[in-house]
């Protein structure tokens, strides 16, 4: 198990002092100015060795990423957009780092803007987060105050700007550009790419949007070397990670764990185990709503990283963990979740738009087992033509669900056609 | 999903003096220019202070940021945050419905919701008192089932607790927000498993409770007066230059309260111009067709007396000035060049 001092989130359940001399006190915003002051390409390069990967989902290397940001300006500024619009369903890690931590969030926009060349940052917080929203805004003008952020920050000799602002409740904002079109004063409707952001992303300039746990790392993994946090969980799946398990285990948390922890160890060490046992375990989602579900048996094994899990037919996703019990239908759960899509698609490609609409539906007859055994290789069919077929991801992540409970629960839905269909004779 | 305005409307909106000043501080986060980015904040602001989002609320926004109405209708039918019907009086109750919740009870808690509210997610209470919907995800799965009433998250609920709470607030006192179940914030149930050495329970409650309790708001309507208005990102080097430009050399106090004092006493630059009482003969001109004159802009200047193109292109530069001082976008008119632009606008008309 990771020992507290290899934590990076020393406070994430905010019982500790939670004001910026409480932040200093555990070690934040300590030699900021000479982390700066090593210059753009160490910091790049650092970040690279230290191979930390997003922390939003996808997993993309963040190194690499803030790498693709113009070295020199063609007089256009660059901005660090800071994705905190933590809506998916499962998944409540970003908010205990804000509301309990900011200043990690606050000292790495800090580094991070300085070393993709941007004076400005904006942070997009979720709109119902409003006393996390409070409690960053807190933070942020403390940082002012002290003159850590502003015309000369952390007496680093580079001007920066952090801004706090929110959406209102909509899912698809998460998505990188659909939060740009958003951060515009538009509707969050998702751009084609290319152009990618790094060449123009908020009003047309360049721009890199990060997940907040990502950037939150990394002036600690500065100050402690990119070896030391390379050094955790297996090759290319480094560092630590923020775990937020909810379901049906006895005690639900969110905990920062070793990368590639077991999911047996995370369970039993942090959530006290299973609710009625190991025996009782059903299905678990690893990765937040838009991964496919695991059957419980092949998960206790399972290794909670990148590459493990996309060996188990999964991802790690956003590692929210749901686990789900014996006593959960899972057809009504994923059904639960394509209401969830259909409710959050924005509406601009068709396939989605009326797809996911499509999905539910079905998915609503299957939970009452009003449908033909045919009818799920319709709809397995159905939610290929949706994936890949839209512009963003959204529709992918409406499909794979669906494919997930097709693959490892068939015979349950089978199961409930075939009762339905008995139940139906016998009343005639 | 069709969401549609209300078709009972009320005839006005106007923010509270501190909600006003709330959000013109926001649009100076975003680049000159870029003020559109506010409006997801400012709109917001506008929900907090009527409890709902009505037409002319919408219509007032626009005008500030100086938008087409549609714009910022689509953006308020966009986001599902934005109430476009009147909500209880008292609480709006948003039960979590996705996933997590829902496996541990959410859908005990709405049947609550049904019983004790209305039947119909939106419907308002018998006595009017509260309304309720079903949401997805609010993000705090770790302490699920939970629901959001006015600013704040309740969360480890039963539906026998989410009862107390509504009677609770039906009698006019705030339950404490947070967990209900004992727990401090997301940590397990049964105690700390990590960061022991941090376990110093120096404040009463986690961040949000207790920002919460401290500021006392949670379900009151925000008229801005809640929390001193702080702005730090307001930096006054960067915003006088423009100024600069029409105000010319206006002493910077002047500026800031010209609206209400410059009535009285006209500052020595600034020259009334000629205006008129009513639109000449043949009706007023659109001057909406000005780019930089929204609905609201255009209402100001006809207060002050404008009317016509012919009439805004002749504007000496004294009269700017005067101008625009009784406006709220200080340096505007230069800025978008109203007088070239009223000037090709009163030959074509």
């Amino acid at each position: 198990m990771l020992k507290d001092e290899d934590r990076i989130f020393t406070n994430l359940y905010g019982m500790h002092d939670r004001t910026l001399k409480g932040a200093q006190a555990r070690g934040h915003w300590d030699g900021t100015a000479a982390i700066i002051k090593k210059g753009r390409d160490w910091i790049i390069n650092e970040m690279k060795a230290s191979g930390l990967r997003g922390r939003g989902g996808a997993g993309f290397p963040t190194g690499l990423k803030w790498s693709f940001m113009p070295k020199e300006s063609d007089g256009r500024p660059a901005y660090l957009v800071v994705n905190a619009d933590e809506s998916e369903p499962g998944t409540c890690k970003d908010r205990e780092i804000m509301r309990h931590d900011p200043h990690t969030l606050i000292e790495g926009c800090l580094i991070a803007s300085f070393a993709m060349n941007a004076n400005a940052c904006y942070i997009y917080i979720r709109g119902e987060y409003i006393r996390e929203k409070e409690a960053l805004q807190a933070a942020i003008d403390e940082c002012y105050a002290a003159g850590l952020v502003g015309p000369n920050a952390a007496k680093s000799g580079w001007p920066f700007d952090i801004y706090l602002t929110h959406g209102a409740g909509a899912y698809i904002c998460g998505e990188e550009t659909a939060l740009l079109e958003s951060l515009e004063g538009k509707k969050g409707m998702p751009r084609m790419k290319p152009p990618f952001p790094a060449g123009a992303g908020l009003y047309g300039c360049p721009t890199t949007v990060n997940n907040v746990e990502s950037i939150a790392v990394v002036p600690t993994i500065l100050r402690r070397g990119g070896d030391w946090f390379a050094g955790m969980g297996r090759p290319n799946n480094a560092g630590t990670k923020l775990f937020a398990i909810s379901g049906h285990v006895n005690n639900p948390c969110v905990v920062e764990e070793e990368m590639s922890i077991s999911f047996e160890e995370l369970i039993e060490k942090h959530c006290g185990g299973i609710r009625g046992g190991w025996d009782n375990l059903k299905a678990v989602i690893p990765g937040g709503s838009s991964v496919p579900c695991v059957r419980g048996e092949n998960m206790r094994d399972a290794v909670m990283d990148f590459d493990a899990l996309k060996e188990k037919g999964s991802s790690l996703g956003t590692a929210a963990v749901i686990v789900m019990d014996n006593s959960t239908d899972m057809i009504k759960a994923i059904w639960r979740l394509s209401k969830f899509y259909k409710h959050e698609s924005c509406g601009q490609c068709t396939p989605c738009r009326e797809g996911t609409g499509w999905m539910m539906r079905v998915m609503a007859r299957l939970v009452e087992g009003n449908a033909s055994v045919e009818e799920i290789d319709m709809l397995l069919d159905v939610t290929k033509q949706v994936e890949g077929h839209t512009i963003c991801a959204l529709g992918d992540a409406a499909a794979w669900p669906i494919q997930g409970l097709i693959k490892n629960f068939r015979d349950e839905i089978e199961d409930r056609i075939k009762h339905k269909r008995m139940a139906g004779m016998a009343a005639e | 999903m069709l969401r549609r305005l209300y078709h009972d409307q009320p005839e006005t909106f106007a923010f509270t003096p501190d909600n006003q000043k709330w959000a013109e501080a926001q649009m100076k986060k975003f680049p000159e220019g870029r003020q559109a980015s506010a409006i997801i904040p400012i709109l917001w602001r506008a929900q907090e202070q009527e409890g709902w989002l009505s037409r002319p609320a919408i219509e007032h926004v626009a005008g500030m940021l100086d938008l087409a109405f549609i714009r910022a209708f689509e953006v308020a039918s966009f986001y599902f945050m934005f109430q476009l019907q009147p909500v209880g009086s008292i609480a709006h109750i948003q039960v979590c419905g996705t996933l997590s919740c829902m496996i541990c009870g959410a859908e005990d808690l709405i049947g609550v919701c049904k019983d004790k509210i209305a039947d119909k997610p939106h419907a308002l209470s018998a006595d009017g008192k509260f309304s309720w919907e079903e949401v997805e995800c609010l993000g705090s799965c770790a302490n699920a089932p939970m629901a959001q009433i006015g600013k704040d998250y309740y969360e480890d609920l039963t539906a026998e607790r989410l009862g107390e709470i509504i009677d609770e607030l039906a009698s006019g006192r705030v339950p404490t927000p947070g967990p209900q179940n004992g727990r401090f914030a997301a940590e397990p149930l049964k105690g700390l498993t990590s960061l022991k050495g941090y376990d110093s329970g120096k404040t009463k409650f986690n961040a949000s409770a207790q920002l919460a309790t401290d500021i006392g708001d949670t379900v009151k309507r925000i008229d801005g007066t809640e929390v001193p208005l702080l702005a730090p990102w307001i930096k006054d080097a960067k915003t006088a230059p423009a100024k600069a430009k029409t105000a010319k050399a206006k002493p910077k106090a002047a500026t800031t309260k010209a609206a209400s004092a410059a009535k009285s006493a006209v500052a020595a630059v600034e020259k009334a111009p000629k205006t008129l009482k009513a639109a000449r003969d043949g009706g007023a001109d659109d001057l909406k067709k000005i780019s930089g004159v929204g609905p609201k802009l255009e209402g100001v200047l006809n207060e002050l007396g404008f009317w016509h193109f012919d009439q805004i292109a002749a504007w000496t530069e004294d009269e700017i000035a005067w101008v625009d001082s009784r406006l709220k976008f200080k340096g505007r008119i230069a800025r978008d060049n109203w007088m070239a632009q009223a000037a090709d606008l009163a030959k074509s008309s």
